[in-house]
Protein backbone atom coordinates (compact mmCIF):
# COMPACT_ATOMS: atom_id res chain seq x y z
CA UNK A 1 0.00 0.00 0.00
CA UNK A 2 2.83 2.38 0.79
CA UNK A 3 3.93 2.21 -2.82
CA UNK A 4 0.53 2.97 -4.30
CA UNK A 5 0.49 6.65 -3.52
CA UNK A 6 3.56 7.88 -5.47
CA UNK A 7 2.82 5.44 -8.27
CA UNK A 8 -0.64 6.94 -8.72
CA UNK A 9 0.78 10.45 -8.99
CA UNK A 10 3.43 9.28 -11.41
CA UNK A 11 0.82 7.53 -13.51
CA UNK A 12 -1.27 10.62 -14.14
CA UNK A 13 1.66 12.87 -14.98
CA UNK A 14 2.87 10.24 -17.48
CA UNK A 15 -0.55 10.03 -19.10
CA UNK A 16 -0.57 13.83 -19.22
CA UNK A 17 2.80 13.90 -21.00
CA UNK A 18 1.65 11.19 -23.41
CA UNK A 19 -1.54 13.00 -24.41
CA UNK A 20 0.19 16.36 -24.86
CA UNK A 21 3.07 14.96 -26.90
CA UNK A 22 0.64 13.04 -29.11
CA UNK A 23 -1.11 16.33 -29.91
CA UNK A 24 2.21 18.04 -30.60
CA UNK A 25 3.19 15.08 -32.78
CA UNK A 26 -0.05 15.23 -34.78
CA UNK A 27 0.36 18.99 -35.25
CA UNK A 28 3.98 18.82 -36.39
CA UNK A 29 3.66 15.72 -38.57
CA UNK A 30 0.61 17.11 -40.37
CA UNK A 31 2.83 19.86 -41.77
CA UNK A 32 5.60 17.55 -42.98
CA UNK A 33 6.19 17.81 -46.74
CA UNK A 34 4.46 14.99 -48.60
CA UNK A 35 7.62 14.54 -50.62
CA UNK A 36 9.46 13.41 -47.50
CA UNK A 37 7.25 10.69 -46.02
CA UNK A 38 9.86 7.96 -46.51
CA UNK A 39 12.68 9.88 -44.79
CA UNK A 40 10.15 10.97 -42.15
CA UNK A 41 9.52 7.36 -41.28
CA UNK A 42 13.21 6.52 -40.97
CA UNK A 43 13.75 9.68 -38.90
CA UNK A 44 10.94 8.89 -36.45
CA UNK A 45 12.28 5.32 -36.24
CA UNK A 46 15.64 6.67 -35.17
CA UNK A 47 14.06 9.11 -32.71
CA UNK A 48 11.87 6.49 -31.07
CA UNK A 49 15.00 4.38 -30.59
CA UNK A 50 15.52 6.76 -27.65
CA UNK A 51 14.34 3.61 -25.90
CA UNK A 52 18.10 3.06 -25.83
CA UNK A 53 18.25 5.00 -22.55
CA UNK A 54 16.09 2.33 -20.89
CA UNK A 55 18.33 -0.41 -22.25
CA UNK A 56 21.46 1.37 -20.99
CA UNK A 57 20.09 1.32 -17.43
CA UNK A 58 19.11 -2.38 -17.62
CA UNK A 59 22.50 -3.31 -19.13
CA UNK A 60 24.74 -1.19 -16.95
CA UNK A 61 23.17 -1.29 -13.48
CA UNK A 62 24.12 -3.80 -10.81
CA UNK A 63 21.57 -6.44 -11.85
CA UNK A 64 21.83 -10.24 -12.32
CA UNK A 65 23.66 -11.27 -15.50
CA UNK A 66 20.61 -12.83 -17.22
CA UNK A 67 18.73 -9.53 -16.89
CA UNK A 68 21.71 -7.59 -18.21
CA UNK A 69 21.93 -9.89 -21.25
CA UNK A 70 18.33 -9.00 -22.14
CA UNK A 71 19.30 -5.35 -21.71
CA UNK A 72 22.36 -5.68 -23.92
CA UNK A 73 20.36 -7.29 -26.75
CA UNK A 74 17.76 -4.49 -26.46
CA UNK A 75 20.56 -1.92 -26.46
CA UNK A 76 22.05 -3.47 -29.60
CA UNK A 77 18.64 -3.41 -31.34
CA UNK A 78 18.00 0.25 -30.44
CA UNK A 79 21.51 1.28 -31.39
CA UNK A 80 21.12 -0.36 -34.80
CA UNK A 81 17.97 1.71 -35.33
CA UNK A 82 19.66 4.92 -34.28
CA UNK A 83 22.68 4.44 -36.54
CA UNK A 84 20.88 3.12 -39.62
CA UNK A 85 17.88 5.43 -39.13
CA UNK A 86 19.80 8.71 -39.01
CA UNK A 87 22.30 7.70 -41.70
CA UNK A 88 19.69 6.57 -44.23
CA UNK A 89 17.50 9.62 -43.52
CA UNK A 90 20.42 11.89 -44.31
CA UNK A 91 21.31 9.84 -47.37
CA UNK A 92 17.79 10.23 -48.75
CA UNK A 93 17.42 13.92 -47.86
CA UNK A 94 20.67 14.70 -49.70
CA UNK A 95 19.01 13.50 -52.91
CA UNK A 96 16.17 16.02 -52.85
CA UNK A 97 17.42 18.85 -55.05
CA UNK A 98 15.56 21.82 -56.43
CA UNK A 99 17.26 21.94 -59.81
CA UNK B 1 23.10 16.98 -9.19
CA UNK B 2 23.44 14.30 -11.86
CA UNK B 3 19.66 13.77 -11.56
CA UNK B 4 19.03 17.41 -12.41
CA UNK B 5 21.43 17.16 -15.33
CA UNK B 6 19.55 14.09 -16.58
CA UNK B 7 16.22 15.92 -16.35
CA UNK B 8 17.61 18.94 -18.22
CA UNK B 9 19.09 16.67 -20.86
CA UNK B 10 15.70 14.99 -21.33
CA UNK B 11 13.97 18.35 -21.80
CA UNK B 12 16.63 19.49 -24.26
CA UNK B 13 16.38 16.22 -26.20
CA UNK B 14 12.57 16.52 -26.37
CA UNK B 15 12.81 20.04 -27.76
CA UNK B 16 15.41 18.96 -30.33
CA UNK B 17 13.21 16.04 -31.47
CA UNK B 18 10.23 18.33 -31.99
CA UNK B 19 12.36 20.78 -33.97
CA UNK B 20 13.73 17.87 -35.95
CA UNK B 21 10.24 16.85 -37.07
CA UNK B 22 9.31 20.49 -37.66
CA UNK B 23 12.18 20.93 -40.13
CA UNK B 24 10.83 18.07 -42.21
CA UNK B 25 8.11 20.42 -43.49
CA UNK B 26 10.31 21.57 -46.37
CA UNK B 27 13.02 19.75 -48.35
CA UNK B 28 15.15 22.91 -48.02
CA UNK B 29 15.43 22.65 -44.22
CA UNK B 30 15.06 18.90 -43.93
CA UNK B 31 18.74 18.13 -43.43
CA UNK B 32 18.74 20.23 -40.23
CA UNK B 33 16.26 17.65 -38.98
CA UNK B 34 18.96 14.98 -38.90
CA UNK B 35 21.41 17.24 -37.08
CA UNK B 36 18.80 18.09 -34.44
CA UNK B 37 17.81 14.44 -34.06
CA UNK B 38 21.39 13.21 -33.66
CA UNK B 39 22.18 15.97 -31.15
CA UNK B 40 19.10 15.16 -29.08
CA UNK B 41 19.98 11.48 -29.10
CA UNK B 42 23.58 12.11 -28.09
CA UNK B 43 22.56 14.39 -25.21
CA UNK B 44 20.06 11.84 -23.88
CA UNK B 45 22.41 8.85 -24.18
CA UNK B 46 25.36 10.58 -22.50
CA UNK B 47 23.23 11.95 -19.67
CA UNK B 48 21.89 8.45 -18.99
CA UNK B 49 25.26 6.78 -19.24
CA UNK B 50 26.78 9.10 -16.61
CA UNK B 51 24.12 8.27 -14.02
CA UNK B 52 25.61 6.83 -10.83
CA UNK B 53 23.65 3.53 -11.04
CA UNK B 54 25.47 2.61 -14.26
CA UNK B 55 28.39 0.60 -12.91
CA UNK B 56 29.12 -1.88 -15.72
CA UNK B 57 30.32 -0.37 -18.98
CA UNK B 58 31.76 -3.29 -20.95
CA UNK B 59 28.50 -4.68 -22.33
CA UNK B 60 27.19 -1.20 -23.10
CA UNK B 61 30.22 -0.46 -25.26
CA UNK B 62 29.93 -3.89 -26.89
CA UNK B 63 26.24 -3.41 -27.75
CA UNK B 64 26.87 0.08 -29.12
CA UNK B 65 29.73 -1.15 -31.30
CA UNK B 66 27.48 -3.99 -32.50
CA UNK B 67 24.78 -1.44 -33.33
CA UNK B 68 27.22 0.48 -35.51
CA UNK B 69 28.48 -2.69 -37.22
CA UNK B 70 24.95 -3.71 -38.24
CA UNK B 71 23.47 -0.23 -38.59
CA UNK B 72 25.94 1.18 -41.10
CA UNK B 73 25.44 -1.55 -43.75
CA UNK B 74 21.67 -1.33 -43.17
CA UNK B 75 21.79 2.36 -44.03
CA UNK B 76 23.44 1.64 -47.39
CA UNK B 77 20.74 -0.60 -48.90
CA UNK B 78 19.42 0.28 -52.38
CA UNK B 79 16.45 2.63 -52.22
CA UNK B 80 14.10 -0.02 -53.57
CA UNK B 81 14.89 -1.94 -50.35
CA UNK B 82 14.09 0.96 -48.01
CA UNK B 83 10.63 -0.44 -47.16
CA UNK B 84 12.24 -3.69 -45.92
CA UNK B 85 14.80 -1.78 -43.90
CA UNK B 86 12.05 0.31 -42.37
CA UNK B 87 10.04 -2.78 -41.44
CA UNK B 88 13.19 -4.32 -39.96
CA UNK B 89 13.80 -1.25 -37.82
CA UNK B 90 10.22 -1.43 -36.54
CA UNK B 91 11.03 -5.04 -35.62
CA UNK B 92 14.16 -3.96 -33.72
CA UNK B 93 12.21 -1.23 -31.92
CA UNK B 94 9.55 -3.73 -30.87
CA UNK B 95 12.18 -6.26 -29.78
CA UNK B 96 13.97 -3.69 -27.59
CA UNK B 97 10.71 -2.73 -25.89
CA UNK B 98 9.67 -6.34 -25.36
CA UNK B 99 13.04 -7.34 -23.89
CA UNK B 100 13.22 -4.39 -21.50
CA UNK B 101 9.64 -5.10 -20.36
CA UNK B 102 10.55 -8.73 -19.70
CA UNK B 103 13.75 -7.75 -17.88
CA UNK B 104 11.88 -5.26 -15.70
CA UNK B 105 9.27 -7.84 -14.73
CA UNK B 106 11.84 -10.40 -13.60
CA UNK B 107 13.80 -7.67 -11.81
CA UNK B 108 10.70 -6.71 -9.86
CA UNK B 109 10.04 -10.38 -9.13
CA UNK B 110 13.56 -10.79 -7.74
CA UNK B 111 13.16 -7.65 -5.57
CA UNK B 112 15.92 -5.88 -7.47
CA UNK B 113 13.85 -3.36 -9.32
CA UNK B 114 10.72 -1.33 -8.80
CA UNK B 115 7.96 -3.14 -6.85
CA UNK B 116 5.26 -4.78 -8.97
CA UNK B 117 2.39 -2.36 -8.47
CA UNK B 118 -0.79 -2.69 -10.52
CA UNK B 119 0.09 0.30 -12.65
CA UNK B 120 3.63 -0.85 -13.37
CA UNK B 121 2.44 -4.38 -14.09
CA UNK B 122 -0.24 -3.30 -16.55
CA UNK B 123 2.26 -1.02 -18.33
CA UNK B 124 4.73 -3.91 -18.46
CA UNK B 125 2.16 -6.30 -19.93
CA UNK B 126 1.16 -3.69 -22.53
CA UNK B 127 4.82 -3.10 -23.39
CA UNK B 128 5.56 -6.80 -23.81
CA UNK B 129 2.46 -7.52 -25.94
CA UNK B 130 2.98 -4.46 -28.17
CA UNK B 131 6.74 -4.94 -28.40
CA UNK B 132 6.75 -8.62 -29.32
CA UNK B 133 3.80 -8.45 -31.74
CA UNK B 134 5.52 -5.54 -33.49
CA UNK B 135 8.71 -7.62 -33.59
CA UNK B 136 7.34 -10.68 -35.40
CA UNK B 137 4.76 -8.70 -37.40
CA UNK B 138 7.44 -6.41 -38.76
CA UNK B 139 9.79 -9.31 -39.47
CA UNK B 140 7.00 -10.93 -41.51
CA UNK B 141 6.36 -7.66 -43.34
CA UNK B 142 10.08 -7.24 -44.04
CA UNK B 143 10.22 -10.84 -45.29
CA UNK B 144 7.27 -10.31 -47.63
CA UNK B 145 8.79 -7.12 -49.00
CA UNK B 146 12.19 -8.76 -49.47
CA UNK B 147 10.38 -11.67 -51.14
CA UNK B 148 12.01 -14.24 -48.87
CA UNK B 149 11.21 -17.67 -50.30
CA UNK B 150 9.56 -19.36 -47.32
CA UNK B 151 7.23 -16.44 -46.56
CA UNK B 152 4.21 -16.56 -48.88
CA UNK B 153 3.80 -13.37 -50.93
CA UNK B 154 0.13 -13.82 -51.61
CA UNK B 155 -2.25 -13.38 -48.68
CA UNK B 156 -2.75 -16.61 -46.73
CA UNK B 157 -6.32 -17.02 -45.55
CA UNK B 158 -8.33 -19.83 -43.96
CA UNK B 159 -11.83 -20.08 -42.53
CA UNK B 160 -12.20 -18.60 -39.06
CA UNK B 161 -8.95 -16.67 -39.39
CA UNK B 162 -10.15 -13.51 -37.68
CA UNK B 163 -11.64 -15.63 -34.91
CA UNK B 164 -8.27 -17.35 -34.32
CA UNK B 165 -6.34 -14.06 -34.43
CA UNK B 166 -8.59 -12.25 -32.01
CA UNK B 167 -8.67 -15.37 -29.82
CA UNK B 168 -4.87 -15.43 -29.51
CA UNK B 169 -4.78 -11.75 -28.60
CA UNK B 170 -7.66 -12.17 -26.14
CA UNK B 171 -5.88 -15.02 -24.31
CA UNK B 172 -2.72 -12.91 -24.06
CA UNK B 173 -4.68 -9.96 -22.65
CA UNK B 174 -6.58 -12.20 -20.21
CA UNK B 175 -3.31 -13.70 -18.94
CA UNK B 176 -2.02 -10.14 -18.66
CA UNK B 177 -4.91 -9.20 -16.41
CA UNK B 178 -4.23 -12.27 -14.23
CA UNK B 179 -0.52 -11.52 -13.94
CA UNK B 180 -1.25 -7.89 -13.16
CA UNK B 181 -3.55 -8.89 -10.31
CA UNK B 182 -1.14 -11.51 -8.92
CA UNK B 183 2.35 -10.69 -10.18
CA UNK B 184 4.37 -12.76 -7.72
CA UNK B 185 2.69 -16.13 -7.24
CA UNK B 186 4.26 -19.40 -8.34
CA UNK B 187 2.53 -19.50 -11.74
CA UNK B 188 2.98 -15.81 -12.59
CA UNK B 189 6.38 -16.04 -14.33
CA UNK B 190 5.05 -18.90 -16.51
CA UNK B 191 1.99 -16.85 -17.42
CA UNK B 192 4.27 -13.92 -18.27
CA UNK B 193 6.36 -16.11 -20.60
CA UNK B 194 3.12 -17.39 -22.15
CA UNK B 195 2.11 -13.78 -22.87
CA UNK B 196 5.43 -13.26 -24.66
CA UNK B 197 4.83 -16.39 -26.76
CA UNK B 198 1.27 -15.42 -27.64
CA UNK B 199 2.32 -11.89 -28.62
CA UNK B 200 5.04 -13.31 -30.89
CA UNK B 201 2.48 -15.65 -32.47
CA UNK B 202 -0.10 -12.90 -32.90
CA UNK B 203 2.39 -10.73 -34.83
CA UNK B 204 2.85 -13.52 -37.38
CA UNK B 205 -0.88 -14.28 -37.65
CA UNK B 206 -1.66 -10.60 -38.13
CA UNK B 207 0.54 -10.21 -41.21
CA UNK B 208 0.09 -13.49 -43.14
CA UNK B 209 -3.36 -12.56 -44.54
CA UNK B 210 -2.11 -9.20 -45.85
CA UNK B 211 -1.08 -8.84 -49.48
CA UNK B 212 1.63 -6.79 -51.16
CA UNK B 213 -0.69 -3.98 -52.28
CA UNK B 214 -1.45 -3.14 -48.65
CA UNK B 215 2.19 -2.92 -47.56
CA UNK B 216 2.35 0.91 -47.46
CA UNK B 217 -0.52 0.89 -44.96
CA UNK B 218 0.83 -2.03 -42.94
CA UNK B 219 4.27 -0.44 -42.59
CA UNK B 220 2.62 2.75 -41.32
CA UNK B 221 0.50 0.85 -38.80
CA UNK B 222 3.54 -1.08 -37.56
CA UNK B 223 5.36 2.26 -37.27
CA UNK B 224 2.60 3.40 -34.97
CA UNK B 225 2.86 0.19 -32.89
CA UNK B 226 6.63 0.59 -32.58
CA UNK B 227 6.07 4.11 -31.27
CA UNK B 228 3.43 2.93 -28.82
CA UNK B 229 5.71 0.18 -27.50
CA UNK B 230 8.33 2.86 -26.79
CA UNK B 231 5.62 4.82 -24.94
CA UNK B 232 4.76 1.73 -22.88
CA UNK B 233 8.45 1.33 -22.07
CA UNK B 234 8.47 4.94 -20.87
CA UNK B 235 5.53 4.16 -18.58
CA UNK B 236 7.34 1.11 -17.20
CA UNK B 237 10.57 2.97 -16.52
CA UNK B 238 8.89 6.21 -15.44
CA UNK B 239 10.81 8.00 -18.18
CA UNK B 240 9.03 10.99 -19.75
CA UNK B 241 11.53 11.35 -22.59
CA UNK B 242 10.62 7.86 -23.80
CA UNK B 243 6.93 8.68 -23.58
CA UNK B 244 7.40 11.88 -25.60
CA UNK B 245 9.61 10.40 -28.32
CA UNK B 246 7.39 7.31 -28.57
CA UNK B 247 4.28 9.49 -28.87
CA UNK B 248 5.89 11.50 -31.69
CA UNK B 249 6.69 8.25 -33.53
CA UNK B 250 3.24 6.84 -32.82
CA UNK B 251 1.40 9.90 -34.08
CA UNK B 252 3.56 9.97 -37.20
CA UNK B 253 2.65 6.35 -37.92
CA UNK B 254 -1.01 7.13 -37.25
CA UNK B 255 -1.13 10.07 -39.69
CA UNK B 256 0.68 8.10 -42.40
CA UNK B 257 -1.70 5.14 -41.90
CA UNK B 258 -4.72 7.41 -42.30
CA UNK B 259 -3.27 8.97 -45.46
CA UNK B 260 -2.49 5.54 -46.92
CA UNK B 261 -5.94 4.18 -46.09
CA UNK B 262 -7.59 7.21 -47.65
CA UNK B 263 -5.44 6.84 -50.76
CA UNK B 264 -6.79 3.30 -51.18
CA UNK B 265 -10.30 4.02 -49.94
CA UNK B 266 -9.98 1.41 -47.20
CA UNK B 267 -10.47 1.42 -43.47
CA UNK B 268 -7.98 0.22 -40.84
CA UNK B 269 -10.06 -2.81 -39.98
CA UNK B 270 -10.46 -3.59 -43.64
CA UNK B 271 -6.69 -3.61 -44.18
CA UNK B 272 -6.01 -5.72 -41.09
CA UNK B 273 -8.87 -8.15 -41.44
CA UNK B 274 -9.95 -7.82 -45.06
CA UNK B 275 -7.22 -9.80 -46.89
CA UNK B 276 -7.03 -7.59 -49.97
CA UNK B 277 -6.02 -9.43 -53.10
CA UNK B 278 -8.17 -12.48 -52.48
CA UNK B 279 -11.19 -10.98 -54.21
CA UNK B 280 -9.87 -10.96 -57.72
CA UNK B 281 -12.53 -12.59 -59.77
CA UNK B 282 -14.68 -9.88 -61.22
CA UNK B 283 -16.54 -9.83 -64.50
CA UNK B 284 -14.79 -8.00 -67.32
CA UNK B 285 -16.24 -4.53 -67.76
CA UNK B 286 -18.06 -4.02 -71.05
CA UNK B 287 -16.98 -5.60 -74.30
CA UNK B 288 -13.35 -6.55 -74.64
CA UNK B 289 -11.64 -4.00 -76.85
CA UNK B 290 -8.20 -4.49 -78.29
CA UNK B 291 -5.30 -2.24 -77.49
CA UNK B 292 -3.39 -0.29 -80.09
CA UNK B 293 0.34 -0.65 -80.16
CA UNK B 294 2.64 2.26 -80.98
CA UNK B 295 6.22 2.22 -82.22
CA UNK B 296 9.01 3.95 -80.35
CA UNK B 297 9.41 6.38 -83.27
CA UNK B 298 5.74 7.28 -83.15
CA UNK B 299 5.82 7.74 -79.38
CA UNK B 300 8.87 10.01 -79.64
CA UNK B 301 7.06 12.10 -82.21
CA UNK B 302 3.98 12.39 -79.99
CA UNK B 303 6.14 13.51 -77.07
CA UNK B 304 8.06 16.01 -79.16
CA UNK B 305 4.92 17.70 -80.41
CA UNK B 306 3.51 18.05 -76.91
CA UNK B 307 3.81 21.20 -74.85
CA UNK B 308 3.01 19.53 -71.55
CA UNK B 309 3.81 15.95 -70.56
CA UNK B 310 2.76 14.25 -67.33
CA UNK B 311 4.74 11.14 -66.39
CA UNK B 312 2.94 8.70 -64.09
CA UNK B 313 5.47 6.29 -62.57
CA UNK B 314 4.53 3.11 -60.73
CA UNK B 315 6.55 0.57 -58.81
CA UNK B 316 7.10 -1.31 -62.09
CA UNK B 317 9.42 1.52 -63.10
CA UNK B 318 11.59 0.92 -60.05
CA UNK B 319 11.55 -2.85 -60.55
CA UNK B 320 12.86 -2.33 -64.07
CA UNK B 321 15.51 0.05 -62.67
CA UNK B 322 14.32 2.60 -65.22
CA UNK B 323 14.60 5.76 -63.08
CA UNK B 324 17.80 6.94 -64.74
CA UNK B 325 16.36 6.49 -68.24
CA UNK B 326 13.32 8.46 -67.08
CA UNK B 327 15.67 11.21 -66.02
CA UNK B 328 17.33 11.22 -69.47
CA UNK B 329 13.93 11.47 -71.13
CA UNK B 330 13.04 14.30 -68.73
CA UNK B 331 16.24 16.12 -69.76
CA UNK B 332 15.55 15.67 -73.46
CA UNK B 333 11.98 16.95 -73.16
CA UNK B 334 12.72 19.95 -70.89
CA UNK B 335 15.59 20.90 -73.22
CA UNK B 336 12.97 21.30 -75.94
CA UNK B 337 10.87 23.58 -73.76
CA UNK B 338 8.29 20.92 -72.96
CA UNK B 339 6.83 21.13 -69.46
CA UNK B 340 7.30 17.78 -67.74
CA UNK B 341 5.57 16.95 -64.45
CA UNK B 342 5.65 13.71 -62.48
CA UNK B 343 2.29 12.73 -61.01
CA UNK B 344 2.76 10.78 -57.79
CA UNK B 345 -0.03 8.69 -56.32
CA UNK B 346 0.18 8.47 -52.49
CA UNK B 347 0.54 4.68 -52.64
CA UNK B 348 2.98 4.61 -55.57
CA UNK B 349 5.83 2.41 -54.41
CA UNK B 350 5.87 0.19 -51.37
CA UNK B 351 5.82 2.66 -48.51
CA UNK B 352 4.61 6.23 -48.01
CA UNK B 353 6.64 8.63 -50.17
CA UNK B 354 8.68 5.83 -51.75
CA UNK B 355 8.30 7.05 -55.35
CA UNK B 356 9.55 10.54 -54.46
CA UNK B 357 12.76 9.07 -53.06
CA UNK B 358 13.27 6.79 -56.07
CA UNK B 359 12.91 9.77 -58.45
CA UNK B 360 15.08 12.03 -56.30
CA UNK B 361 17.82 9.41 -56.46
CA UNK B 362 17.75 9.71 -60.25
CA UNK B 363 18.36 13.47 -59.84
CA UNK B 364 14.91 14.53 -60.85
CA UNK B 365 14.30 17.87 -59.07
CA UNK B 366 11.56 17.69 -56.46
CA UNK B 367 9.97 20.79 -57.99
CA UNK B 368 8.93 18.57 -60.92
CA UNK B 369 7.00 16.19 -58.66
CA UNK B 370 3.28 16.77 -58.13
CA UNK B 371 0.85 15.05 -55.82
CA UNK B 372 -2.30 13.45 -57.19
CA UNK B 373 -4.57 16.22 -55.84
CA UNK B 374 -2.46 18.95 -57.44
CA UNK B 375 -2.19 17.34 -60.86
CA UNK B 376 -5.69 15.95 -61.41
CA UNK B 377 -7.38 19.31 -62.17
CA UNK B 378 -4.69 19.94 -64.80
CA UNK B 379 -4.89 16.57 -66.54
CA UNK B 380 -7.32 17.75 -69.23
CA UNK B 381 -4.75 20.34 -70.36
CA UNK B 382 -2.04 17.72 -70.58
CA UNK B 383 -1.00 16.70 -74.10
CA UNK B 384 0.62 13.37 -73.31
CA UNK B 385 0.28 11.27 -70.17
CA UNK B 386 3.13 8.76 -70.07
CA UNK B 387 2.31 5.82 -67.77
CA UNK B 388 5.42 3.85 -66.74
CA UNK B 389 4.84 0.65 -64.81
CA UNK B 390 1.75 2.01 -63.03
CA UNK B 391 -1.53 0.16 -63.34
CA UNK B 392 -4.19 0.22 -60.63
CA UNK B 393 -3.56 3.87 -59.72
CA UNK B 394 -4.62 4.95 -63.25
CA UNK B 395 -7.48 2.47 -63.71
CA UNK B 396 -10.72 4.36 -64.46
CA UNK B 397 -12.70 1.38 -63.13
CA UNK B 398 -11.97 2.72 -59.64
CA UNK B 399 -14.51 5.49 -60.35
CA UNK B 400 -17.54 3.38 -61.17
CA UNK B 401 -17.02 -0.42 -61.17
CA UNK B 402 -18.73 -1.26 -57.88
CA UNK B 403 -17.60 -4.90 -57.81
CA UNK B 404 -13.94 -4.08 -58.29
CA UNK B 405 -11.56 -4.31 -55.32
CA UNK B 406 -10.19 -0.90 -56.22
CA UNK B 407 -13.64 0.75 -56.42
CA UNK B 408 -13.60 4.15 -54.73
CA UNK B 409 -9.83 4.43 -54.68
CA UNK B 410 -8.74 7.91 -55.82
CA UNK B 411 -6.78 7.67 -59.08
CA UNK B 412 -4.62 9.88 -61.24
CA UNK B 413 -6.84 10.97 -64.15
CA UNK B 414 -4.47 9.82 -66.87
CA UNK B 415 -7.43 8.99 -69.10
CA UNK B 416 -8.36 12.69 -69.30
CA UNK B 417 -5.13 13.62 -71.06
CA UNK B 418 -5.33 14.25 -74.83
CA UNK B 419 -3.12 11.26 -75.55
CA UNK B 420 -2.02 8.43 -73.27
CA UNK B 421 1.18 6.45 -73.79
CA UNK B 422 1.53 3.43 -71.54
CA UNK B 423 4.69 1.37 -71.16
CA UNK B 424 3.86 -2.10 -69.92
CA UNK B 425 6.08 -5.13 -69.51
CA UNK B 426 3.55 -7.79 -70.36
CA UNK B 427 -0.02 -8.04 -71.52
CA UNK B 428 -1.15 -9.47 -68.17
CA UNK B 429 -3.33 -7.55 -65.70
CA UNK B 430 -1.75 -5.71 -62.75
CA UNK B 431 -1.11 -6.75 -59.18
CA UNK B 432 -4.73 -6.71 -58.11
CA UNK B 433 -5.60 -8.84 -61.14
CA UNK B 434 -7.94 -6.29 -62.65
CA UNK B 435 -8.25 -5.41 -66.33
CA UNK B 436 -7.37 -1.82 -67.00
CA UNK B 437 -9.58 -0.18 -69.58
CA UNK B 438 -7.26 2.80 -69.78
CA UNK B 439 -5.17 0.64 -72.08
CA UNK B 440 -7.99 0.13 -74.58
CA UNK B 441 -9.20 3.72 -74.71
CA UNK B 442 -9.38 5.41 -78.11
CA UNK B 443 -6.62 7.86 -77.22
CA UNK B 444 -4.27 5.32 -75.62
CA UNK B 445 -1.24 3.85 -77.33
CA UNK B 446 0.67 0.98 -75.78
CA UNK B 447 4.42 0.41 -75.78
CA UNK B 448 5.09 -3.17 -74.72
CA UNK B 449 8.45 -4.14 -73.29
CA UNK B 450 10.82 -3.68 -70.39
CA UNK B 451 10.47 -0.07 -69.16
CA UNK B 452 14.21 0.52 -69.12
CA UNK B 453 14.68 -0.76 -72.68
CA UNK B 454 11.67 1.12 -74.07
CA UNK B 455 12.73 4.38 -72.40
CA UNK B 456 16.29 3.85 -73.62
CA UNK B 457 15.02 3.53 -77.19
CA UNK B 458 12.86 6.64 -76.74
CA UNK B 459 15.81 8.67 -75.49
CA UNK B 460 17.87 7.43 -78.45
CA UNK B 461 15.20 8.79 -80.81
CA UNK B 462 15.71 12.22 -79.27
CA UNK B 463 19.48 11.98 -79.13
CA UNK B 464 20.08 10.54 -82.61
CA UNK B 465 19.14 13.76 -84.31
CA UNK B 466 16.21 12.16 -86.03
CA UNK B 467 13.99 14.63 -84.24
CA UNK B 468 14.56 18.35 -83.92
Amino acid sequence: MTDNQPAAVDYWSMVFVFVLSTFIGLGVIRRVSRLLYTPLMSLTNAISAIAVVGSIVVTGADYPATIRILGAVALFASMTNIVSGFLITDRMLKMFKKQ
Amino acid sequence: MTRAVAQLAAILATALFIFSLHWMNDPKTARHAVVAGVTGMLVAVLATWFQPEIVHHGWIVLAIVGGFLVGIPLSLVPLTAVPQRTALSHAFGGLAAGLVGTAEYFLGLGQHGAPLTTFRMSARVAEVILGFLTFTGSLMAAGKLQEVKWIPQRPVTYPGQNFVNIGVLAIAVALGVLVTRQPATAWSPHAFIAIVGLALLFGVLLIIPIGGADMPTVISILNSYAGLSAVAMGFVLGNKLLVTAGALDGSSGLILSIIMCRAMNRSFTNVLFGAFGTVQKIAAVGEQKAWKQETVEGAAQLLEQASSVVIIPGYGMAVAQAQHKVRELYDQLTKRGIKVTFAIHPVAGRMPGHMNVLLAEANIPYTALAEMDEINPEMSQCDVALVIGANDVVNPAARYAKGSPIYGMPIIDADKARTVLAIKRSKNPGFAGIDNELYVQDNTWMLFGDAKAVLGDLVKQFGSGGLH
